[in-house]
């Protein structure tokens, strides 16, 4: 039953969204008066190419950060469940520093608080390009979360798992390498997609900070076009058309394996 | 307060350069206690237009009216798929624009201003959440409590209201516990339409005394001391209602 | 024809009359006559899947009849005009699983429904739920919520819960399929000193020697059909059907 539910979503709320696109590009041509040269639409068209280079560097970014996050996240994860007190108190406070501050606020920390250049031991210098420097700031949230998902998967493991590993003569390290982590793989997957397509929905937050991804490039193209208050509906409805149509399929896969896996367990 | 404190900070700067002017100066001192005071009265606006959104999508799905329950299915999708930052510029600025002007006595205003933007943008997209959060916590009572009430001889009104709603808000309270957290961490998006809330408050002091650190240790803290004060009530909540002996 | 108009307390309290009931293309009820009278108690017994459970909740309306008729004191139960709150107070249900509202205390749950259904003054309902909890033997447990009572105690909240209403006909669905052999007996027994008392009572059942101690007829049910029935000596040393006799060897 739930099945044939999500089925029908599948395919009816795409078709609704593109109906709500459409009926509002419709609005923004009805608003336009005839003495206008290029119509609303005419120049979102011209434009599109111009926005999508931008929303390359969206999907750079939330690659290159999930990476990142995702390596370090585990890392974090790892540390937070050493037995050892100097090892996981750090580890505990940067996950919670990271976990429970705004994106933007990150983002900002990151932006202003790291040098636009670095010198390296040679005297060479590197410019530390703006776009390198947000995607650090969206890959911290992520790893914070990253490193709590696995702290959880770890501690949901019964401890009998934990004890036959001991009788069989395993130590701690090869107990969570051979016998625990396999077994979290599978439970962690579903929040990890669920992180990556929120990631992604953030990236455009870069923006604020002058890189030119597809919301900079955006409002700069309707800034180029003559700012006419008649492009701001039809421009950011099709940046959020531009959006959903790469992170839609990602959340329904996601709910597939979610419900799969709760179904095997 | 500020007189108590000043000299403390005022001394701090002086010997290690560490520039806390909300400490000591009296304007920051106000910037700090309105961006503050914004942030929070912002919040508990989103919270609550959240709150309702998800009670009333969660009655229209069960709706009879398949129109209905697709234009919610929509809703939820459209508003967890697309960026919220992307959203809330699409209300300020597309919406913003064709909303009309009050005469304020010689001088026009737009009828919502851009607190109001913020309150409507992010309580919509985290409504889109609570919908289904709301949803799963009426699905997880038992359909046979359902049905006890109703062979009693309850209205289908008395029975969401007496059995239905007071079990559903229990079943859903952790999860909605973490979006109104993420909700509240959301906030400060508003900051990109210019709602005075701390961290553009604390951006104009950042930019008028080139003070970037100390401010962003003062931003971090304030979400953090926020977060935490947040998961308390809620959890306090959660144990006043916990039912003695269910679910053990 | 009986009518609620003109229906007198010497006719029929319940009567099913060609009772059919299909889920999909599974017909589970095939055709049931059963007539209850006032103060009488009657026990339905019956193999899993026979109908049993299906048949005494087309009494209050719970599950709807496919075709046929279902009659409470002459008014017919299945008349999409009719006054549900009228059937359900003179109809009480107890369920195999208690259902009681988790998130009411004991005395809460009893109180709820004449308060908030039937509009009855608060003090007067709550003296008549302490008198009821009182008589299943749950003095003290006014204020305990169902969660921490066991279920042979919870079974009886909610068969007080039932009583507050003042039912004219009582329907037990496998009240005590659910519980831990050392409580069914005194949840039994509650049923018993009810039956005692003059109630009409329909029972869906599992314990024979009770249903046999206990009821004025048994009705036995098979493959959603009333195989055959009678007073409870004639059914259980007698039995004239085959499947009866086949049931109630295996039981016994």
């Amino acid at each position: 039953m739930t099945d044939f539910t999500l089925n029908r979503l599948t395919w009816r709320a795409p078709l609704l969204t593109a109906a709500i696109c459409v009926a509002s590009t419709v609005a923004a041509l009805a608003q336009q008066t005839t003495e206008d040269p290029v119509s609303a639409l005419g120049t979102l068209v011209i434009w599109i190419p111009f926005i999508l280079k931008g929303f390359w560097l969206n999907f750079v970014m939330s690659v290159l950060a999930m990476a990142f996050a995702t390596v370090t996240g585990v890392l974090l994860g790892f540390m937070q469940i050493s037995p050892n007190a100097v090892i996981r108190m750090p580890a505990k406070l940067v996950t919670h520093l990271f976990r429970n501050s705004p994106w933007l606020v990150i983002l900002f920390a990151i932006m202003f608080l790291v040098p636009f250049q670095i010198t390296l031991p040679g005297g060479d210098k590197i410019l530390i390009p703006d776009w390198v420097k947000a995607t650090v700031g969206f890959a911290l949230p992520v790893m914070a979360n990253i490193s709590e998902i696995l702290r959880g998967a770890v501690m949901s493991i019964p401890s009998g798992q934990w004890e036959s590993a001991e009788s069989l003569a395993f130590s701690r390290r090869q107990t969570l390498i051979y016998i625990i982590l396999p077994q979290c793989v599978r439970r962690m997957i579903p929040p990890w997609m669920n992180w990556y397509a929120l990631l992604t929905l953030m990236t455009p937050m870069a923006a604020i900070l002058g890189v030119n991804e597809a919301l900079g490039n955006t409002q700069a193209a309707m800034e180029a076009a003559g700012a006419r208050p008649e492009f701001l509906i039809p421009f950011y409805l099709f940046l959020m058309t531009l959006f959903f149509i790469f992170i839609y399929p990602l959340s329904i896969y996601t709910r597939r394996l979610e419900r799969r896996f709760a179904a095997g367990s | 307060m500020l007189d108590i404190i000043a000299p403390f900070f005022e001394r701090l700067y002086e010997t290690t350069g560490l520039n806390f002017s909300p400490f000591y100066d009296p304007y920051d001192w106000n910037r700090l206690l309105r961006g503050m005071w914004v942030s929070v009265e912002l919040i508990i606006a989103i919270i609550a237009l959240s709150l309702v959104i998800g009670v009333i999508g969660a009655g229209a799905q069960t709706s009879r009216i398949r129109a209905v329950r697709w234009l919610v299915a929509a809703y939820i999708e459209i508003f967890r798929n697309t960026p919220p930052i992307v959203q809330l510029l699409f209300f300020y600025f597309g919406l913003g624009a064709i909303t009309p002007q009050v005469d304020m006595g010689g001088w026009y205003e737009p009828m919502i201003g851009s607190f109001g933007w913020a309150v409507i943008a992010i309580g919509i997209f985290g409504g889109s959440y609570n919908v289904e959060i709301f949803r799963s916590g009426v699905e997880a009572v038992p359909g046979t409590t359902v049905e006890a009430a109703e062979a009693l001889g309850f209205t289908n009104f008395q029975i969401f209201v007496y059995v239905t709603l007071p079990l559903a808000f229990r079943f859903c309270l952790p999860a909605l516990t973490n979006n109104i957290i993420s909700l509240a961490k959301t906030s400060s998006l508003a900051y990109v339409i210019a709602v005075p809330e701390i961290t553009y408050s604390l951006s104009g002091i950042w930019s008028d005394s080139v003070n970037v650190p100390e401010m962003m240790v003062l931003l971090f803290v304030y979400y953090i001391v926020l977060v935490a004060i947040i998961a308390r009530l809620m959890s306090s909540l959660e144990r006043r209602l916990a039912l003695p002996g269910y679910g053990q | 024809m009986i009518t609620a108009d003109n229906w007198t307390p010497d006719q029929p309290i319940v009567a099913l009359h060609d009772v059919h009931k299909s889920f999909g293309e599974n017909e589970v009820l095939k055709g049931i006559d059963l007539e209850v009278m006032k103060g009488e108690v009657i026990c339905i017994i019956g193999p899993s899947g026979s109908g049993k459970s299906t048949l005494i909740r087309t009494i209050n309306g719970l599950t709807p009849v496919t075709r046929g008729s279902v009659k409470v004191e002459g008014q017919e139960v299945h008349d999409p005009d009719l006054d549900k709150l009228a059937l359900r107070r003179k109809v009480g249900i107890v369920f195999q699983q208690y259902n009681l509202f988790p998130h009411k205390t004991v005395l809460q749950n009893v109180m709820m429904a004449p308060v908030l259904v039937l509009r009855e003054n608060k003090d007067e309902v709550r003296e008549r739920a302490r008198s009821l909890l009182a008589k299943v033997q749950l003095n003290g447990k006014e204020e305990a919520y169902p969660a921490e009572l066991s279920g042979g105690q919870q079974q009886r909240v909610a068969i007080a819960r039932s009583l507050c209403m003042r039912p004219d006909v009582m329907l037990f669905d496998e009240v005590t399929a659910a519980l831990d052999p050392e409580t069914v007996k005194e949840v039994l027994v509650a049923i018993k000193q009810l039956a005692g008392e003059g109630m009409t009572c329909v029972l869906v059942t599992h314990e024979m020697g009770f249903a046999r101690e206990i009821s004025d007829r048994v009705y036995f049910t098979d493959a959603g059909r009333i195989v055959e029935s009678g007073p409870p000596a004639q059914i259980f040393e007698t039995p004239k059907d085959p499947r009866t006799q086949e049931f109630l060897s295996k039981v016994l």
